[in-house]
């Protein structure tokens, strides 16, 4: 794991260990404001796709530096609840709140990812026809405008950063391969260190394990929870010794609204619980 | 360590690169101004000024090629209406052309012909101006631009791709034709711009002209090709390729698309501006015909035989489909738009990577057939 904390070591941020609730401070505009120890607010969320209520009234906190599982049946509204977070759908009804002070629902999907919301999908999507390294080099936490990419250098510094992720993400001999010529589990690992290489705050994976060996399911359990207190991780999944090995709080969605919260155990006896993943 | 901008500029090529581009340099500046004006005609190397015509037209429409690859083979737009930013470097340049025929028209007047005709008294506004060489140079450059960065930044804001993106792009180039055919619009309807006698006050029929325009023809091409191997080898290419590949991605990642695409859309329809400003004079005339639907399409057809997202296949393409147009249409005229048809068809099933990727196929195919041949006389000897 020493690799895993030089890493993060590296990417200190300084705005991270602002969590100390104090009677007064400045607000600085468009900066993640922890205060209140709580990263992501959502409250009310309502979106309706013809009539359909994929999101019903969802209210959910996730704070900082936490770790928290998301479950649920087909159509509970896990993906929709992603889209709205990162921009991709607004919601018919509530609000989304990044920290304090960041109105994530006024935000465009690149500005979302800037400030420090990263995305794994269902599907890895990484880009195919570009080399491994390249893939880390594109999401590498830099300036992101036009006019920096015309010109934009690799220096020894952010060569060294994409060196790390590739030995952390178990890439380093595969650095000059193109992308698609990975596997299924490679490539999903791919995704992650593009996630780890943009420097987010809140870390939301969709299904990060689907399709990956037992072996690689473990590793990447270990790695999200070295992640863990420095990184916020929303991880949605179906594989429940996943979640188990996680041991976080898990939220139950069920219907597009929060059905049960609690330990792993906890929800797992609850009768609504069993309910709606038996049915009756 | 930074590497300064003119060196990387200059590694864009590899040294094969600048080979072929030092020999297309040296034949358009050395080559045929020396075939063209010394030899005497009757001497088996003289070039006539047909070919001189002929080439120096493909050159441009080669830019063109190339304009169309940055954005259709990296960016994974297609327009099927680029030959309206053609037509308009073209029409800008025109302006000063037939503002350089001063009084020798037909009515000897200080007005275009064509004003003279519809009876108008003074030049338009938008004419004014016209007479500079400078003033219409930076015409060519940010007309074309305005308009296609007007038109991208809502297209890609609206994030209209693909098919319905072609469609439109046809949609304008068809409705700018429509407009550049009325009268009233000030561009000489459907005769365009026509009987030019002069550029820079010189002769624009003298050879020494169309040597000098030829000439910068084909720099004009090695520039374009020198920028755009730059800009896909920089990282803004490979994130321009990136948003070809998984839109989605890029943007989670934090960047916005709607910039990078239309930085390669406004650049290419600037390229295909100043191919069509180098056209012009070559040709001597330019009419709305330019803007039709068919000839932009043309366009993605050099592009397609020669090969997407390789640069220098459009090039090969424009050149190959050109000549080709230029023999079929003298010989089997009526048949020419048969074999243009048939040809996209073909590249489209059997080259998805035109005429590039069938001889790196072929190369690769003699390696693998050798070593097969190798194996096979192995297997014999055991």
């Amino acid at each position: 794991m020493n690799a895993v904390d030089s890493l993060l070591d590296a990417r200190d941020n300084p705005d991270w260990d602002s969590g100390t609730a104090e009677l007064g401070h400045v607000l600085k505009p468009g900066k993640l404001d922890l205060s209140h120890k709580v990263i992501l607010y959502l409250e009310d969320i309502t979106v309706t796709f013809d009539g359909f209520r994929a999101l019903n009234k969802l209210s959910l906190t996730i704070d900082a530096g936490e770790l928290r599982c998301i479950i649920g049946p087909n159509g509970a509204g896990k993906t929709t609840m992603m889209d709205v977070i990162t921009g991709k759908t607004r919601p018919d009804e509530g609000t989304v709140f990044f920290g304090q002070t960041i109105d994530l629902t006024r935000l465009s999907e690149p500005e979302i990812a800037h400030i420090g919301v990263g995305r794994k999908f269902q599907k890895p999507t990484i880009f195919e026809n570009h080399t491994v390294f390249e893939n880390l080099e594109l999401a590498m936490k830099t300036d992101k405008r036009v006019r920096h990419s015309l010109f934009a250098q690799l220096d020894a510094a952010a060569s060294d950063r994409i060196a790390e992720t590739l030995r952390l993400i178990r890439l380093d001999t595969h650095g000059k391969r193109l992308a698609g010529l990975l596997s299924h589990g490679q490539k999903q690992w791919l995704e992650i260190g593009m996630l780890l290489m943009q420097e987010p705050k809140l870390l939301l994976l969709d299904e990060p394990v689907a399709g990956m060996t037992d072996e690689e399911t473990e590793r990447t359990g270990e790695l999200f929870l070295s992640l863990a207190g420095r990184h916020s991780l929303v991880v949605v999944e179906h594989d429940m010794a996943f979640v188990k090995q996680l041991g976080s709080k898990v939220t139950v969605l069920h219907e597009g609204s929060v059905l049960a919260e609690g330990t792993l155990e906890e929800v797992q006896a609850d009768a609504r619980v069993i309910e709606v993943y038996l049915g009756r | 360590m930074r590497t300064p901008l003119i060196v990387r500029l200059g590694r864009s090529f590899d040294s094969r690169g600048w080979l072929l581009s030092g020999l297309v340099a040296a034949f358009a500046l050395i080559a045929v101004p020396i075939m063209h004006l010394l030899l005497p005609p009757e001497n088996p190397l003289h070039l006539s000024t047909w070919f001189i015509t002929l080439i120096g037209k493909i050159l441009c429409y080669a830019i063109v090629a190339v304009a169309m690859d940055l954005i259709w083979g990296y960016g994974g737009i297609l327009s099927l209406g680029h030959g309206l930013f053609f037509a308009l470097g073209g029409y800008a340049f025109g302006m000063y052309l037939m503002r350089q025929i001063g009084r020798d028209g037909s009515y000897q007047s200080d007005l275009p012909d064509f004003m003279v005709f519809l009876d108008w008294k003074e030049m338009p506004w938008f004419w004014a101006g016209s007479d500079s060489f400078l003033w219409v140079a930076l015409l060519v450059l940010v007309v074309p631009a305005l308009i296609a960065f007007v038109f991208g930044y809502f297209a890609f804001r609206s994030r209209i791709k693909g098919v319905y993106f072609s469609i439109i792009t046809q949609a304008l180039t068809y409705a700018a034709m429509l407009l550049f055919f009325r009268n009233e619009t000030g561009f000489g309807g459907n005769n365009g711009f026509t009987d030019f006698k002069r550029i820079l006050d010189h002769s624009i029929t003298a050879a020494e002209t169309r040597v000098v325009l030829f000439a910068l023809s084909a720099l004009a091409l090695i520039g374009t090709l020198l920028l755009a191997r730059y800009l896909v080898t920089s990282k803004y290419g490979r994130i321009l390729t990136a948003i070809r590949d998984a839109e989605s991605r890029v943007m989670f990642i934090g960047y916005n698309p709607l910039w990078f695409k239309l930085f390669a859309w406004t650049l290419s329809a600037m390229l295909c501006a100043i191919a069509g400003a180098l056209y012009v004079p070559q040709v001597g005339i330019i009419n709305p015909s330019e803007m039709s639907v068919a000839n932009s399409i043309e366009i993605a057809i050099w592009v397609a035989v020669g090969g997407r997202g390789t640069l220098i296949g459009p090039v090969i393409g424009a050149f190959l489909v050109n000549l080709a147009k230029s023999w079929f249409t003298v010989s089997f005229p009526e048949y020419w738009l048969f074999f243009l048809g048939t040809l996209f068809v073909v590249a489209t099933l059997y080259l998805p990577q035109g005429v590039v990727g069938l001889w790196s196929r072929l190369r690769s195919g003699v390696k693998q057939g050798g070593k097969k041949a190798i194996a096979a006389a192995k297997g014999a000897g055991a």
